[in-house]
């Protein structure tokens, strides 16, 4: 069954119209990758469908229709998306930034959430005083995983995880994700790093331009000619590894 | 100038700046959480000091009024808001909360007033009538404007400022009132008297500054605050919605301006547009800590207390003129030196 559906989705900047038309489907505890070149619209589909930007179309969550939904909404609804600015509180420590995660439950909750937080990356647990605004790029991307987390969502959404990471800390936050699907999270996840979210996704669309221009399962698509010369680099070598 | 008028000026610097520095404070709460410049803070001083001075009176004050015919307009705005979700049962809910129970603090009113049950019943019904005043301000003109610019919020919280005067006038009278101390006593120490009202009024003002931090660095909710302050669509990314922390900041900037009003009602005679005044004090202690410290503020406030009392002893015609001058030279290294505030979202 799916847990998100999304229809005829378009995003316009007054006449820019930066996603066209997008369908998209996931289902529960599966993990979708959405792989594009630069400006392909990416971070506009996820954001609009966090009901962070308005868009035409339709998004249904666990069934029921999103328009009118404000982005709060959804994510009580269950869904989380770490953004590609990350938007983290600057100002806060992370431990803070973690409780805010989940600013609904109570204190023992909390508690026990922040500890499984602190098990999948131990190295906020050693910072948890420091604040959000001195960390360095891979720690706050661990951070708005972590917060993202806090809420357990069923649906979460990541722009770019790897984004300006050391291939040892990619790896690290790919064994995470494939790891959370495990638990029967459904992840979205938007990747330059195209070789490496096909490898752990289950299925694929590849975004051109602001539309959906090849969609199957990660496999089927990794050994797609079209896929391997523009998304892959020439004979496998490793070059698009950030 | 002797050590007894240097004394006197002193303890009259303090309380008025332990009063600024509260209203600075919950004014760069305000806005930082909602991008208002709340000018009419003011007006909850106003009405603090007059409802209380009404029910040490015997009468029933006009914000019992006031609060139901604000609620009524609230509840109205409400449904139509959400006439296309609107269910028997949402209006019903509605109704209870912005009508009903403004209606039954009236009634209390009424039937407390005459009683005159003395001043600490007194100020809770005070606090009761004035601090919902809070929360349904923020509905009825900033709600809908949440993603508007801090000019367009500013020119409405101008003309907020200007409807709450009036209707002060309205519901209270040209006159003006003082209310009954919280205490006469008088202690000397050494060659000087202090009165035991400014020794409530400064400790009651260090106590709430001292509840206003606890509740930013302790609580979930103060948290929730700060959050929204520094980055509105993170927090809306963990489930913050603005409605609810403009709902939170208001409520508590109406209980802080209530609860100086209550303070400062027996300390000078409150007419209905005196709280303009003592509101623009705060904001310039606001301004002078760059609207975003609070510690920064709350120092600025007891320096605009002190440069208040000192003029009015030794140019009184000048006072409100010079408190209002100093902001100049800091406006102008401010923004010299330092980005201006709209960019620092
Ligand atoms: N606020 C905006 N105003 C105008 N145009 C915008 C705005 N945000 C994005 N765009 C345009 O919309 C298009 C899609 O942008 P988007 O950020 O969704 O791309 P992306 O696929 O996430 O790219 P990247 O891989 O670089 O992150 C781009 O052409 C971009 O310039
Ligand atoms: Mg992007």
């Amino acid at each position: 069954m799916s847990l998100l559906t999304v229809a005829d989705l378009s995003v316009a900047y007054g006449r820019i119209q930066a996603v066209q038309g997008v369908a998209l489907d996931i289902a529960a505890g599966s993990i979708v990758t959405v792989i594009g070149a630069n400006g392909a619209g990416k971070t506009s589909l996820l954001n609009a469908v966090m009901g962070l930007l308005p868009a035409r179309g339709e998004v249904t969550f666990r069934g029921e229709a999103m328009a009118r939904c404000p982005t709060e909404k959804r994510f009580s609804l269950g869904m989380s998306l770490v953004t590609e600015s990350r938007d983290l509180f600057t100002t806060m420590s992370i431990e803070d930034n973690l409780i805010l995660g989940a600013n609904r439950c109570g204190r023992r909750e909390i508690v026990q959430r922040m500890a499984e937080v602190f098990a999948r990356f131990p190295r906020l647990k050693e910072r948890s005083t420091q604040l959000a605004g001195t960390l360095s790029g891979g720690e706050r991307q661990m951070l708005a995983m972590g917060r993202a987390l806090m809420a357990r969502p069923q649906l979460l959404m990541l722009d770019e995880p790897s984004l300006g990471l050391a291939p040892i800390i990619v790896r690290e936050i790919f064994h995470i994700i494939s790891d959370l699907r495990d638990n029967g999270v459904a992840i979205l996840l938007v990747e330059q790093n195209a070789r490496a979210a096909l490898q752990v996704a289950d299925y694929a669309y590849v975004m051109e331009l602001g539309l959906v221009t090849m969609d199957g399962p990660a496999s089927q698509l990794a050994g797609d000619p079209r896929v391997i010369e523009s998304y892959l680099g020439f004979g496998g070598a490793d070059t698009n590894t950030a | 100038m002797d050590a007894t008028t240097l004394l006197l000026l002193g303890q009259d610097s303090l309380i008025s700046g332990a009063i600024y520095a509260l209203l600075a404070v919950t004014m760069v709460m305000v806005f930082s959480v909602t991008r208002v410049l709340f000018i009419p803070q003011g007006e909850f001083v106003t009405y603090g000091a007059l409802t209380l001075a009404a029910l040490e009176a015997g009468r029933v004050p006009g914000t019992a009024w006031l609060l139901l015919g604000v609620g009524a307009v609230a509840a109205v705005l409400a449904m139509t808001r959400a006439r296309q979700t609107l269910t028997f049962l949402k209006a019903i809910r509605i109704l209870i909360i912005d009508v009903g129970l403004p209606a039954l603090l009236l009634l209390i009113v009424h039937w407390a007033a005459p009683l005159k049950l003395g001043l600490v019943p007194e100020m809770l019904l005070t606090l009761a009538l004035v601090v919902p005043l809070g929360p349904l301000v923020y509905r009825i003109a900033f709600q809908p404007l949440a993603e508007a610019s801090i000019l367009v919020l500013l020119i409405v919280a101008v003309g907020v400022h200007m409807g709450m005067t009036g209707l002060g006038l309205v519901f209270f009278g040209p006159e003006g009132y003082q209310t009954s101390a919280f205490s006469d006593a008088v202690f000397e120490l050494g060659f000087m008297n202090i009165s035991a009202q400014s020794i409530w009024v400064v400790t009651t003002t260090a106590a709430l500054l001292l509840g206003l931090y606890l509740f930013f660095e302790k609580t979930v909710s103060g948290k929730m605050l700060r959050a929204a302050a520094i980055s509105r669509r993170g927090a809306r990314l963990v489930g913050i919605s603005t409605d609810r922390t403009g709902y939170l900041a208001f409520t508590l900037t109406a209980l802080i301006g209530a609860v100086s009003g209550l303070m400062i009602g027996s300390l000078t005679t409150i007419y209905y547009d005196s709280g303009f005044i003592i509101g623009l004090k705060g904001f310039v202690a606001a301004i002078l800590g760059g609207l975003h410290s609070y510690p920064l503020a709350a120092a600025a406030a007891l320096l605009v207390g002190t440069v208040e009392s000192f003029s009015s002893y030794s140019a009184s015609a000048f006072k409100e003129v010079i408190v209002f001058t100093i902001i100049i030279p800091v406006l102008l290294w401010r923004s010299i030196f330092r980005p201006p505030v709209e960019h620092l979202e």
